[in-house]
């Protein structure tokens, strides 16, 4: 490793952490403008007066915007959950095996990251609809819409993305290690458990993270085949801008953005706990 | 509050299509939900088509499921609702007249909806509203009589007003100074904004921005002529110069913080804007003499709805004096319940004062026509 600090920067070095540094203000500074002026007392957003956690107040007293943040976390966390583990199969069998029609499940995956969201919405919201039609005939049984129809439909895009994640690190990985576990009499199972996983699981948390984050982001998909009771917060805070965003927008902003920070803290800390077996494995491999 | 693109329309026309195949609803029974002591509506059709229920006064047949914009309702009429009935409300918001087409196509049970004008117009010709029975409604005396019927609802049979709001301009008294006239000249007129202290922001609405410079030139908002169009659009075009910003979001800010002489905006937004602005008498916002819009959000029952005497006994305690006020005191926008109209704070009374003697028009949904407002509104501000 090349640790620019032992010798004196090239210009070129200096140039690159300069331009480190703007990509970070670029990404950074409209989230400190955003938390900063969630703690302003004006009902304008960029009119600032004076401090004040009213926003916040209005927030944890708005019984509207707490069940919709309820709704969005529980979504939220199913879809992950399922997509994440659907996904990271669906790479497995995708980079690993060899079977008939496999090419064209390699298009098909890629298809919900292309398909428009209000296609795919109102694709969900027909398939949901006639199928619940179908069910109400066979068995007379009638699902409604509400919280499972949104996480099967974030889970149906989400899977997607997680695949595709998965699979650029599925790639990079050499399959000899897996073939080594094998000679050396482990199970399927194991050598996915002991080795693969291990070695992939970066690019399963970085693929989870995503589908976390899409799923929390949904606004058209989730307004298409939500159910009475169950609006999602982007919905919500959507619905809010037709009268002006007020400041109550970036309270909530600013507690999601919190929430999602310790969330990656989280996976961070789970990683590092994990990364000195990975990472000694990963080197003998090199 | 518009609609958002031709793609939309079209994508709910296929949801009805699709709908439509396999569509069992008869609209006829009603489920009784809850443990409540409830009774089951009647429910026939009309010749014409059009599904009616019968209700009694105060009637509930179950919990109501309440399909509206998020922030639009005082939570404690919700629960004063609930006490007052013994039902619970379900509240779920849209962000878009057209997710909640789509919803209602597929059959998602809400009882009742809270669309904007053009879409009750869509959701009466698809037949997906009941049409209200009038005698459930005891306080239906109190609505203004100015906003029973509409276009889009000629007889008032489907809708009942909410809330409504108008689009004008907001001014700044010192910065326009001697020039001030009730007029789209304030915008569109070079004479008059070259004196301003400062430019002035134009919505970046097709149907506003356009409709605006077409009422200015004499003709309605709802004109499908191109020549006018074309007329409104070199209007736009020499009244360049002093437009500062052709804006939808920011042009309130932008006229308290005085980045603008004028701006062109809803008044919802600048209702609260000049509220709050630091001199707020410096600030008023009027509807040009010429003629300025006009929208209105309306209740309305949709025929997939299992609990419509419940949803006419919410639009009824809505209709009371009382309640009417304390929805539009919570909301800010201008209320259509003339008996509410003593009891609203001054500050909202003064805001829709004169929408009563102003020429309003509400934007009717022109069709294939419409990409020509976006269509010119480009070429105007290219």
């Amino acid at each position: 490793m090349n640790i620019a600090g032992v010798r004196p920067k090239s210009p070129t070095e200096r140039l690159l952490a300069a331009n480190a540094w703007v990509v970070y203000a670029f990404f950074y500074a409209p989230i400190l403008v955003l938390i900063v002026f969630s703690f302003n007392a004006n009902n304008n957003v960029g009119i600032w007066t004076e401090p004040s956690v009213r926003w916040y107040r209005d927030v944890l007293s708005n019984d509207a915007v707490l069940n919709a943040i309820k709704v969005s976390l529980i979504v939220a966390f199913v879809s992950t959950i399922v997509s994440t583990v659907l996904g990271t199969m669906a790479a497995l069998s995708l980079e690993r095996f060899r079977y008939r029609g496999q090419r064209a499940f390699d298009g098909l995956v890629y298809l919900p990251i292309i398909i428009p969201d209000v296609t795919m919405a109102v694709m969900l919201l027909l398939f949901f609809a006639q199928g619940f039609q179908w069910l109400d005939a066979a068995i007379g049984w009638r699902p409604s819409f509400g919280i499972g129809t949104i996480s099967l439909s974030h889970i149906a895009f989400n899977i997607s993305f997680v695949a595709v994640v998965v699979r650029a690190r599925l790639g990079q990985m050499d399959p000899r290690l897996e073939e080594a576990a094998a000679d050396l009499y482990a199970t399927r199972w194991q050598a996915f458990r002991r080795v693969t996983l291990p070695l992939i699981a970066p690019g399963v948390a970085g693929g989870a993270l995503l589908a976390l984050t899409l799923s929390l982001d949904d606004v058209v998909i989730t307004s298409f085949v939500a159910g009475p009771g169950t609006t999602t917060l982007p919905v919500y805070v959507f619905g809010l801008v037709r009268r002006g965003v007020t400041p109550l927008i970036n309270a909530v902003s600013t507690l999601m953005l919190v929430a999602s920070m310790l969330l990656v803290a989280i996976s961070l800390g789970f990683q590092r706990s994990s990364r000195s077996r990975v990472t000694a494995l990963g080197e003998e491999q090199a | 509050m518009r609609p958002s693109s031709k793609a939309a329309a079209l994508l709910a026309a296929l949801v009805l299509v699709m709908a439509a195949c396999g569509d069992d609803d008869t609209g006829g029974t009603t489920s009784t939900t809850g443990g409540l002591p409830t009774t089951t509506a009647v429910v026939t059709t009309t010749t014409q088509g059009a599904a009616t229920v019968d209700c009694e006064v105060g009637q509930t047949d179950g919990n109501l499921n309440f399909y509206n914009w998020s922030e639009y309702i005082d939570p404690d009429l919700i629960s004063a609702f609930e006490t007052e009935y013994g039902v619970d409300v379900v509240e779920s918001f849209y962000e878009s007249n057209e997710a909640m087409l789509a919803q209602l196509q597929s059959g998602v049970a809400y009882d009742l909806v809270v669309p904007s004008d053009y879409m009750i117009k869509i959701m009466i010709d698809e037949r997906l509203l009941y049409q209200l029975d009038k005698d459930a409604l005891a306080n239906y005396g109190n609505l203004s009589e100015e906003f029973r019927t509409q276009p889009y609802d000629p007889n008032g049979d489907f809708s009942v007003a909410y809330q409504y709001g108008t689009t004008g301009l907001g001014v700044n008294l010192e910065a326009v100074g001697d020039a001030f006239v009730e007029s789209w000249a304030l915008i569109f007129d070079p004479e008059i904004t070259q004196n301003f202290a400062g430019g002035v922001s134009v919505l970046n609405d097709p149907r506003e921005t356009m409709g605006a410079a077409l009422e200015y030139l004499g003709y309605s908002l709802n004109d499908t002529n191109l020549d006018h169009l074309d007329e409104a659009t070199q209007l736009i075009r020499d009244a360049k110069a002093y437009i500062t910003t052709f804006d939808s979001d920011q042009y309130d800010e932008n006229l308290v913080n005085g980045e603008v002489a004028v701006a062109h905006g809803y008044s919802g937004n600048m209702i609260v804007a000049i509220g709050e602005a630091d001199d707020p008498d410096n600030f008023v916002y009027i509807l040009p003499e010429e003629g300025a819009t006009l929208w209105i959000d309306n209740m309305a029952i949709p025929t997939v709805s299992r609990a419509p005497c419940t949803a006419h006994a919410f639009i009824d305690f809505l209709l009371d004096a009382e309640n009417g006020a304390t929805l539009t005191n919570w909301n800010y926008y201008g209320s259509p319940n003339e008996a509410a109209l003593p009891l609203i704070d001054e500050e909202v009374i003064d805001f829709y004062a004169d929408t009563a003697t102003a020429n309003l028009e509400v934007i009717e949904d022109q069709g294939d026509y419409e990409i020509n407002y976006t269509d010119k509104l480009a070429e105007a501000k290219s």
